[in-house]
């Protein structure tokens, strides 16, 4: 039984960390003004470079946002008892990184003050088009999706609703990877591969966000989650880093089958300095084959071990989108098959970038506005998981 | 439900019916009100039946030489810096071929497209293309938001990180827009050449209608072997070149 | 109405009465017609409000507080979104000083 000091103490934490993330999502806005008022010469972007930190930032939070609702599906669609008991908290994480991403993509932008102009004209064949209506449509489905959880006179709703949503983030996810896979012309991105890449991606990514709220919230709630869930919930992340391995793979080894494109891989995979060590070091080893041992390790069944896995996983996830938002543009455009090339412009040559503190501190800002939603809606609204005792299904 | 309740909302819903008919006839009379001068004889646009382009004949072109780009930044008020963050709109490559060792030189610009990728991906119609070929951003829908730029296959454009000042009257640029080549759509509405074209000593760069038969770029194109850049991708470039 | 610098002034246009209320409009118009379909309209571009409304002082119709853009778009607390890109200056005055 908790005491009245303790109960205090949590109070005042609360509201101590809530401040703190408001003082983060301050420091982004603020961040934001100075470009506004500088340009963007005060990042390290450039006209070789033209996305950088913030893009890294915001892709995780909207490929996180669509992959955490994996969760309410498997629930809603597949019927099962544990994950329908966490839909409502999976469609939380969803909004609220969904909200701070389109932030940060929003406030990069070079004149955020006429983000109007992309309502009133409105171009049918660009795919940046296509997902700023994919992006409002999930909001407002997810919004109503909770809507039928929560309130008890809409529960039967609640399937429908679920099937629009999981068959909506399918879409939402391969609207985000035709942004890069529709560039024909650089040989990072042009590739079919790239909308079932992330969709999976999503899935690792969002689960593993998952995991460490929910951790979080059962710990200060001085709850423990059952150890049959804990175990189903862990194997399945680690399914989804073994899938996005796969991918990820996939995606380079078509790109070496490719005879035209071994030299990007060769940059990518060995040569490119920063890139191939995040890629290796930071996305192979520690985002993805060290989780996978702390999962599939015999005796290593506590809740620490999952959350360790999860948040390597989320470092890794970045990493892996340093390397290919960053270093797929640093690997210079083959404008002339065949000859070598130099100019003024960077042609022919490795484009260098070096980000700045107000990149990081856009994309730092994104995440505080998700851990800011986050924060108050499980406050004043239940978004505990409800478990039965657990019975298999 | 009560009868409060249902009074309540058929009360509401005549109520906002009738102000939706109240409004609508005023906000057509504003339209009136603003209802523009019409101008006698309109001044003549952009013509289909155009298409502009150029023929560079890059054995014309000599390694070193940098009076196009020059001429471009005068004539646009670009400040003529290289700095991986400052606009370009035309560059000098140096080329060496892999298998014969051949060297050559040659400028590079926005390459005016008849299918540009940089106005397929543009979410808000800023990047377009005239009815004669020119390929413009917009700056007044322009968001900055840089996906033509990762959509561009020849890096043609760049994204203005600072703010200018004094711009040339003739040529509005502005923070956190793109930009690029523009054929100086301005000079051409006049009847001029662009300025690359002009400035180029050795004759290069020449322009013109792609769409008349008998003018000098078509019967040069009909006569020597020349290519677009990246014909793989077949976007059909306005621009063409000679001796690659 | 604010003390302004109405430059050389004069009307081709419409009455003063008439361009105070619906300037914008007609600027806004001749700027999409101007880009996107190339239709050249001296009479109504805004270069040629520029030509005779820049102050005979400075060449310029933003300037000053006083000046002919800017005195009315203060006293009314309405942001001018032109200049950031286009130049306030006269064009001729503007290649008078930049040519030598």
């Amino acid at each position: 039984m908790p005491t009245l000091s303790s109960l205090r103490f949590k109070n005042r934490l609360y509201y101590v960390l809530l401040a703190a993330g408001g003082l983060v999502a301050l420091a982004g806005l603020y961040a934001v003004h100075l470009m506004e008022h500088h340009g963007h010469i005060i990042t390290g972007m450039n006209n070789q470079i033209v996305w950088g930190v913030p893009h890294v930032f915001a892709i995780f939070l909207i490929v996180a946002a669509s992959g955490v609702l994996n969760v309410a599906s498997i629930g809603s669609v597949f019927g099962k008892a544990i994950y329908k008991a966490r839909a409502p908290l999976a469609s939380l994480l969803s909004i609220a990184m969904l909200a701070g991403g389109l932030s940060v993509l929003m406030l990069d932008l070079g004149r955020p003050d006429r983000i109007i102009v992309a309502a009133t004209n409105y171009n049918p064949t660009s795919m940046f088009a296509w997902n700023i209506v994919l992006y409002s449509g999930m909001f407002s489905l997810v919004f109503v999706y909770l809507w039928t959880m929560m309130e008890q006179r809409m529960n039967r709703w609640t399937k429908p609703v679920g099937f629009a949503v999981f068959a909506w983030r399918f879409i939402l996810t391969t609207g985000t990877g035709l942004i890069f896979a529709f560039l024909t012309a650089r040989q990072a991105y042009g590739s079919a591969l790239l909308p079932p890449m992330f969709i999976v991606l999503s899935f690792a990514w969002g689960l593993a966000v998952f995991h460490v709220v929910q951790t979080v919230i059962y710990a200060w709630n001085e709850k423990t989650l059952d150890p049959a869930i804990l175990q189903r919930k862990k194997n399945l992340l680690g399914v989804f880093v073994i899938g996005s391995l796969y991918m990820v793979a996939t995606y380079h080894l078509t790109n070496l089958y490719f005879a035209h494109q071994a030299g990007f891989e060769r940059f990518i995979l060995l040569e490119g300095g920063v890139y191939p060590r995040l890629f290796w070091w930071g996305y192979v080893l520690f985002g993805s084959l060290l989780p996978l041992l702390l999962i599939f390790s015999p005796g290593l069944e506590k809740t620490k071990y999952v959350m360790a896995a999860s948040l390597l996983v989320i470092l890794g996830s970045f990493a892996l989108l340093y390397v290919f938002i960053i270093g797929g543009q640093a690997y210079p455009l083959n404008i002339f098959p065949g000859y070598q090339v130099s100019s003024s412009f960077g042609d022919g040559q490795i484009a260098t970038y070096h980000p700045s503190l107000y990149e990081f501190l856009l994309g730092f800002g994104g995440l505080a506005i998700a851990f800011i939603i986050t924060t108050v809606s499980v406050r004043v609204l239940n978004f505990m998981p409800q478990d039965k005792p657990y019975i298999s299904d | 439900m009560n009868d409060i309740d249902i009074q309540r909302r058929s009360f509401l819903k005549t109520s906002l019916g009738a102000a939706a008919v109240a409004i609508a006839p005023g906000m057509l009379l504003i339209d009136v009100a603003h209802g523009k001068p019409q101008t006698v004889n309109g001044p003549k646009s952009a013509n289909s039946k155009v298409r502009w382009g150029m023929l560079i004949n890059t054995t014309q072109c000599k390694s070193g030489c940098n009076d196009c780009v020059t001429a471009c930044n005068r004539e646009n008020g670009l400040s003529g810096d290289t700095k991986p963050t400052d606009s370009q709109w035309i560059r000098k490559i140096e080329l060496k071929d892999d298998s014969s060792g051949r060297d050559l030189s040659l400028p590079m610009m926005c390459q005016h497209c008849e299918y540009p990728p940089c106005v397929d991906v543009c979410p808000t119609t800023a990047s377009f293309k005239r009815a004669d070929g020119i390929v413009l951003v917009d700056k007044h829908r322009c968001i900055g938001c840089r996906y033509c730029m990762m959509a561009c296959p020849y890096k043609a454009r760049s994204f203005v990180h600072e703010p200018l000042h004094d711009q040339k009257p003739d040529v509005p640029r502005g923070k956190g827009t793109v930009e690029a080549c523009t054929l100086c759509v301005h000079r051409v509405d006049q009847g001029l050449k662009p300025a690359c074209s002009e400035a180029c000593l050795n004759k290069a760069i020449l322009f013109g209608d792609l769409n008349d038969p008998e003018s000098e770029i078509s019967r040069k194109i009909r006569s020597v072997a020349s290519v677009q850049v990246r014909a793989d991708l077949r976007l059909n470039p306005g621009i063409r070149y000679q001796g690659l | 109405m604010p003390k302004r610098d109405i430059g050389r002034g004069g009307q081709c246009v419409e009455d003063p009465q008439w361009m105070r209320k619906n300037h914008m409009h007609l600027l806004k118009h001749q700027r999409d017609e101007t880009v996107r379909k190339g239709i050249r309209d001296e009479n109504i571009s805004l270069k040629n409000c520029i030509e005779c409304h820049a102050s005979t002082k400075d060449d310029s119709v933003i300037a000053r507080d006083d000046s002919f853009c800017v005195a009315c778009h203060r006293y009314e607390a309405v942001k001018i979104d032109c200049f950031e890109c286009h130049s306030g200056m006269r064009k001729s005055a503007w290649m008078q000083r930049n040519t030598k």
